[in-house]
């Protein structure tokens, strides 16, 4: 199939051809679809079939929030093959300081009439803690946004990269960070708000985060997480594109060989981490408003595996696979919890089971395996399933796509 | 006498929890020159290779390398590569998720930093030497294919080709006909002549253990036992040597004739 194109060029960059054309295709009408949904709801007709109403549409954003966290891990684990248990610590980072941001906006309008806010009050701190203080400036608090869980992500990294900590160990450092991170919060309650975290918010960026025009606000941020998201997964796509992504998909392929090619691989490992850690920062940092509650059970090691799940459900790998993940996944969390109020976490349970079991490539990998056939083009994806269950499936769709293309022949 | 050689290994010792894998060995290779390394199983052949590249630590003794003498002895694998030797491995190890072309790509001799790699741009001469690569290696038709679906011999020459992309002055090729057809092992022979006589200040150690494809490359043979240097000559040289033939071939024939039956 791919000798049959005779380019000039011998080895040309754009490797995986049509395979990312039309990822980058199924990324756009995710984006549009995503900008859309909001647009047309704004429209003055009511009721139309449509419109979602502003609740569906703030727990989206929520979704589209964990979705650049997905993005991010989907860098380290999908493509560079460094599992994090801890992505939930970046998220909390980001989430924390946005939240501390916008409590120090309440001023003296909180509960006690403090300009310390009102967990610090009444758990008898006097004066503003000195780590929180830069938070009072937009122009501070934002970068750092970004900039402390990188740092955290390196420090972690280099630690562990450099001495050659990998796989299941990485998996089980991180997650102890998120273990320590959870109880630090909980732990140091008048700086961290303990276990309720940090809530109450009032605005953000002059706009207003409760009363009736709570929407308005709602509508932008949601927005502005779309714009983010996207802006996310270009990036993400850039790197995954550059011959920098290719080394990391080597590293996941053989880390030995990369670094015999010369390449400094904890280096690698190192960047991609602290990328992914920046991302769930931003995410955590769009969460905050928009749910208005930042607190450890947000954090933790929980939902960090969450974060896990979302991505394999999506498709590990795969550029958009983390998008889709984030959304499917969380909207079965609260579909099912809505549905069966008692028992929705089986049915969560039984769908994790299930991707993980009958579908180990996730949504995108079912996706990708029906464009293969239909090409008829084998690649190693489909022999790297592990699973038996998923390669009983994959024998069942086998057939199904075998049996199509015998109908198409004959009829031609 | 020293600026014609272009690697030592001197006195080097190598344990491994009390086993010594290498003992006290001392190997010289020149410039322009291909080495052929045999030795029956448990000699410490590719040991001796892992300790040049890195990827041991010897208990004892240096390795020093290239014009200006460095030791790299306790240098990074990578440091390493970047210095100028390429290793290739027994099991051929490759990017399997990579199509061919890509796997030479990561391996040309470049600037292998995180950002320099990050805005890597593929030039037209990277191009042309990739193709060149493809084509000493016979893989032109298999280029965009992805190097996990190869058969194992195009393996071995996948990674043949990207320890040639790296520009080395010194290739470590360990057991490159591991496990081919004999046809592959006869275009593998020719493919490391072609190399070998092109070599200009560059060397090349092979380790195998396939007498007839050492016959077809060999120049000088080194013959290793019990982790030292047993002797060293030209492959009839050797042959005849009376060490080598209680030690090596001889059990050798035997053993394989064991393991036909």
């Amino acid at each position: 199939m791919a000798n049959t194109n005779h380019e000039k060029k011998w080895s040309h960059p754009a490797l995986t051809g049509s395979r990312v054309k039309e990822w980058s295709i199924t990324g756009g009408v995710l984006f549009a679809f995503l900008i859309g949904i909001p647009l047309l709801s704004a429209l003055p007709s009511d009721d139309a079939w449509y419109k979602i109403s502003n609740f569906r549409l703030n727990l989206l954003g929520k979704f589209l929030s964990f979705a650049i966290v997905a993005v991010g891990l989907n860098l380290a684990w999908g493509y560079t093959g460094i599992l994090s248990l801890g992505q939930g610590v970046y998220f909390g980072l980001g989430a924390y300081i946005m939240g501390m941001y916008l409590l120090l906006k309440v001023g003296v309008a909180g509960h006690y009439e403090s300009v310390l806010p009102d967990f610090m009050v009444w758990n008898g701190l006097t004066e503003m803690p000195l780590f929180w203080r830069p938070m009072y400036y937009a122009a501070v608090a934002l970068p750092l946004v970004i900039i402390v869980p990188v740092v955290a992500s390196i420090g972690l990294g280099y630690l562990t990269f450099k001495s050659r900590v990998r796989g299941v160990y990485f998996a089980i450092v991180t997650q102890a960070t998120a273990m320590i991170l959870m109880l630090t919060l909980i732990g140091n309650q008048p700086y961290t708000g303990g276990t309720n975290g940090l809530n109450d918010f009032r605005t953000i960026f002059g706009m207003p985060l409760r009363g009736p025009d709570l929407p308005k606000t709602e509508f932008k941020l949601y927005l502005a997480t779309v714009v983010i998201l996207f802006g996310a997964y270009v990036l993400s796509r850039w790197i995954v594109r550059s011959k920098l992504g290719r080394v990391l998909t080597a590293i996941r392929d053989d880390e030995q060989r990369v670094r015999f090619t010369g390449y400094d691989v904890a280096n690698f490992k190192i960047f991609i981490f602290a990328v992914a850690a920046a991302f769930a920062g931003i995410g955590g940092a769009c969460f905050v408003p928009q749910v208005g509650i930042i607190a450890p059970a947000n954090v933790g090691i929980v939902p960090s595996i969450e974060m896990t799940l979302w991505v394999a459900v999506g498709g590990r790998g795969t550029l958009v696979g983390p998008v889709i993940g984030a959304i499917l996944v969380n909207s079965c969390k609260s579909g099912f919890s809505e549905l069966y109020p008692g028992s929705w976490l089986y049915f969560l349970g039984a769908l994790f089971l299930g991707v993980v079991v009958l579908f180990p490539q996730g949504v995108a990998g079912i996706a990708r395996f029906f464009r293969r056939s239909r090409v008829g083009e084998k690649t190693l994806a489909e022999t790297t399933v592990t699973t038996d269950g998923g390669k009983k499936i994959n024998k069942f769709f086998s057939k199904l796509t075998l049996k199509k293309h015998k109908g198409k022949t004959k009829g031609s | 006498m020293r600026k014609e050689t272009i690697l030592y290994v001197e006195n080097v010792t190598v344990s491994f929890d009390g086993f010594l894998a290498l003992k006290d060995l001392n190997f010289y290779m020149g410039y322009n020159e291909l080495r052929v390394v045999i030795g029956p199983n448990g000699a410490g052949k590719s040991t001796m290779l892992d300790v040049i590249c890195g990827r041991t630590r010897p208990v004892k003794g240096r390795v020093i390398f290239g014009k200006d003498e460095l030791s790299i002895t306790k240098m990074s694998e990578h440091g390493i590569v970047q210095l100028g030797i390429g290793r290739k491995f027994q099991t051929p190890s490759l990017f399997t998720n990579l199509p061919v072309h890509a796997n030479f790509e990561l391996s040309l001799r470049k600037k292998r930093g995180v950002f320099s790699t990050l805005f890597a741009k593929l030039t037209s001469e990277d191009d042309d030497k990739i193709h060149e690569i493809l084509e000493m290696v016979g893989l032109v038709e298999k280029r965009h294919e992805m190097a996990g679906s190869l058969s194992h011999g195009e393996k071995q020459w996948v990674e043949l080709g990207m320890v040639l992309s790296q520009d080395p002055q010194l290739l470590l090729l360990d057991e490159p006909v591991a496990g081919m057809s004999i046809e592959e092992t006869d275009e593998t022979a020719k493919i490391i002549n072609r190399i070998a006589e092109s070599l200009g200040n560059k060397s090349i150690v092979v380790i195998d253990h396939d007498m007839d494809f050492v016959e077809k490359i060999a120049r000088k043979v080194s013959v290793l036992h019990d982790g030292t240097l047993l002797c060293e000559g030209t492959f009839k040289e050797v042959q005849r040597d009376e060490r080598v033939i209680e030690k090596y071939l001889g059990r050798k024939k035997g053993k394989e004739e064991e393991s036909k039956t």
